[in-house]
């Protein structure tokens, strides 16, 4: 039982993590209906610039977060600019390999001026306090806190704010909305700002709770957290939240019960069977196609 | 000149006699040794990546789907030929058995494509390339679970079975299947999907049985193209075949054009060369490569090809049909 708990402490930070790449996915998706394949991509760099700050100019953590959240953000909307904007009216698939080649092109950058994985140093005071046999450290309390935080935050912008209702209105009806004098072009880079830079976040809090970071490090945990997302329904906020936690419960069980090289052998299966009985995921609507 | 050369490519005989020449050529090259073996090397790979392109342009150019669970099917076909050709078959009897192994491979990589088929055409658009990320990861998480095949280290032991005469035969053979599929009626109903899935199930094509045919045709293929690289490589593990790889062929498919088999000829022949020439860049190639492909996307997003096709590959009554049917269109809308 305390074996469980403590497992599901883990889950929960795990999930914290994947829930903040989870949203740069949806909120991209839910305004350009667009996957942003180059996402984990920049969560990767997040943990670099996030190596930068501490091993070069020895920062401590909250300019750190700061710096990788300013970083990743503009490296976002950078590529939005370059890559994605002139693609808007192109077939969808035109974007698809876009993203894959921005992604590509991220890696192997890195890996060019990088070329070998790099150690992060403990740069966070840690302590780790026993209650009833469970141990809980101050980084994980940091990690789901701070994740949390960044959530509800995330929701309110979306749900209380003129730009958020904005989003809303975008991801509702492409053509109309600019009619009504909604600066598009404005809210979207808002969006891969914020997506990304919660990339950024999780870029950093990857880097604290696992400290060995490598250049490709971003595929597969991007392609988790776009699971999670998928799994949540894709371009619903709240969903990809959920869908980041069931992720990461189901990784740490099975972890917890099996070898853990069937980790990513059961998360995908986890996404085929969920796609064949809901394919829209838990929160997601079903898309009702006109002709 | 040119058109002169083009005008006799369109004639059957021409074609026919092109066609053994080249066959003759890849007996001749080994045997003579015109051409030193890295040149051969690299002529057996744009082979290999021939195959797999044309085989990836069926489901994601014709069908208009998007499919980047390629290098899966890759993994099966590999793994199952080696089996093969290692354990079950015996000492010494590799070059004669190889093209049974091939074929298995492909087979074996088309019973799998035909469990993915079901599940993935119930969903359409991202949700496919959702349903067959998740089959290659699988794929490649399952084979490095299971100890018989190396698990992570990777699996040796082949001979190296793949000649070019068998490269070239394989190439040949799956462009043929692939043309000849692709021009038929059934080939209509392929593209019918990508123009409209809604207008071709009311017009009476069944859609869902056209799809799973497409998608287990492709995947044979790419079982074939993952067969012949196992035996040239000599030593797969499951990290070949991940999902770079899956982007590399649709780099191919898409750097040629969709939809055109000449584009993933094309695609497959430059992008294997250029991998090659810019060698010396070292890791500065693989940062290279996916700029080029953005900038393809932004500037040419139909590809070299785009939709279009050298007339060599086109049956006479489609090639009329579509001068006519492009010259009123563009009486209609003005040139496009």
């Amino acid at each position: 039982m305390i074996y469980v708990l403590q497992q599901l402490l883990n889950a929960l930070q795990l999930g914290s993590i994947y829930a903040l790449i989870a949203l740069g996915y949806t909120m991209v998706y839910g305004i350009l209906t667009m996957i942003n394949f180059a996402h984990g991509d920049l969560f990767m760099v997040g943990s670099f610039l996030c190596f930068l700050c501490v091993a070069l100019l020895g920062l401590p953590f909250i300019p750190t977060l700061m710096l990788s959240m300013v970083g990743t953000a503009f490296l976002g909307v950078t590529i939005e600019r370059l890559a994605y904007k002139p693609l808007r009216q192109a077939p969808r698939v035109s974007a698809i390999i876009t993203a894959l080649g921005v992604g590509l092109f991220l890696e192997n950058f890195t890996l060019a001026i990088n070329p070998y994985p790099k150690h992060i140093p403990n740069f966070v005071p840690t302590t780790t306090w026993v209650i009833g046999n469970i141990s809980i450290s101050s980084l994980q309390i940091i990690i789901i806190a701070l994740s949390l935080a960044l959530m509800i935050l995330l929701d309110l912008i979306v749900r209380r704010t003129m730009v958020g209702m904005a989003m809303r209105a975008i991801s509702f009806d492409k053509t109309v909305v600019p009619l009504m004098g909604v600066p598009v072009d404005f809210v979207i880079s808002v969006t891969f700002a914020i997506g990304t830079s919660l990339g950024g976040v999780a870029g950093v809090l990857y880097a604290v709770a696992y400290p060995v970071i490598d250049p490709y490090m971003g595929i597969m945990v991007g392609w988790k957290a776009f699971i999670s997302a998928v799994v949540g329904g894709i371009g619903n906020i709240r969903g990809a939240m959920i869908g980041a936690y069931i992720l990461g419960s189901v990784e740490i069980l099975v972890v917890a019960f099996f070898p853990s090289t069937y980790r990513d052998f059961v998360a995908f299966a986890l996404l085929l069977v969920l796609l064949i009985f809901r394919p829209y995921g838990v929160l997601g609507k079903p898309m009702v196609q006109k002709v | 000149m040119i058109a002169r050369l083009v005008a006799a490519l369109n004639r059957r005989s021409v074609r026919l006699s092109l066609l053994v020449l080249g066959f003759a050529f890849s007996f001749i090259v080994p045997a003579t040794g015109i051409l030193d073996e890295y040149v051969q090397l690299v002529l057996m790979y744009i082979g290999i990546n021939i195959i797999l392109a044309v085989s990836l342009n069926l489901v994601n150019g014709y069908m208009g789907e998007f499919s980047v669970g390629h290098a899966g099917f890759m993994a099966v076909g590999a793994y199952v030929s080696s089996l093969l050709t290692v354990v079950a078959f015996p000492a010494g009897s590799g070059p004669w058995l190889f093209p049974l192994a091939v074929l298995a491979g492909g087979t074996g990589a088309a019973l799998i494509g035909l469990v993915v088929a079901f599940p993935s055409f119930k969903t359409r658009g991202d949700y496919l390339a959702i349903v067959t990320l998740a089959f290659l990861m699988i794929v490649k998480s399952g084979i490095e679970n299971i100890n018989f095949l190396g698990g992570p280290r990777g699996f040796l032991g082949m001979e190296k079975l793949t000649t070019l005469p068998w490269v070239f035969f394989w190439t040949a053979l799956s462009i043929w299947a692939i043309r000849n599929l692709v021009y038929s009626r059934f080939g209509r109903g392929i593209l019918s999907i990508r123009e409209d899935e809604i207008a071709a199930e009311l017009s009476g094509v069944d859609t869902r049985r056209v799809k799973i045919i497409a998608f287990v045709v492709s995947s044979f293929f790419a079982g074939v193209g993952g067969a012949l690289f196992a035996h040239l490589l000599q030593f797969i593990n499951p990290r070949v075949f991940d999902i770079i790889k899956s982007t590399d062929i649709l780099i191919m498919v898409y750097l040629g054009g969709v939809g055109s088999l000449g584009g993933s000829i094309l695609g497959a022949v430059i992008y294997t060369f250029l991998l090659e020439v810019l060698r010396p860049l070292g890791i500065w190639r693989m940062v290279l490569m996916p700029l080029v492909l953005v900038f393809l996307m932004i500037y040419r997003p139909k590809g070299i090809m785009g939709l279009r096709e050298f007339s060599w590959f086109v049956p006479s009554r489609d090639l009329f049909g579509a001068r006519r049917w492009r010259k009123e269109r563009e009486e209609a809308n003005g040139p496009s």
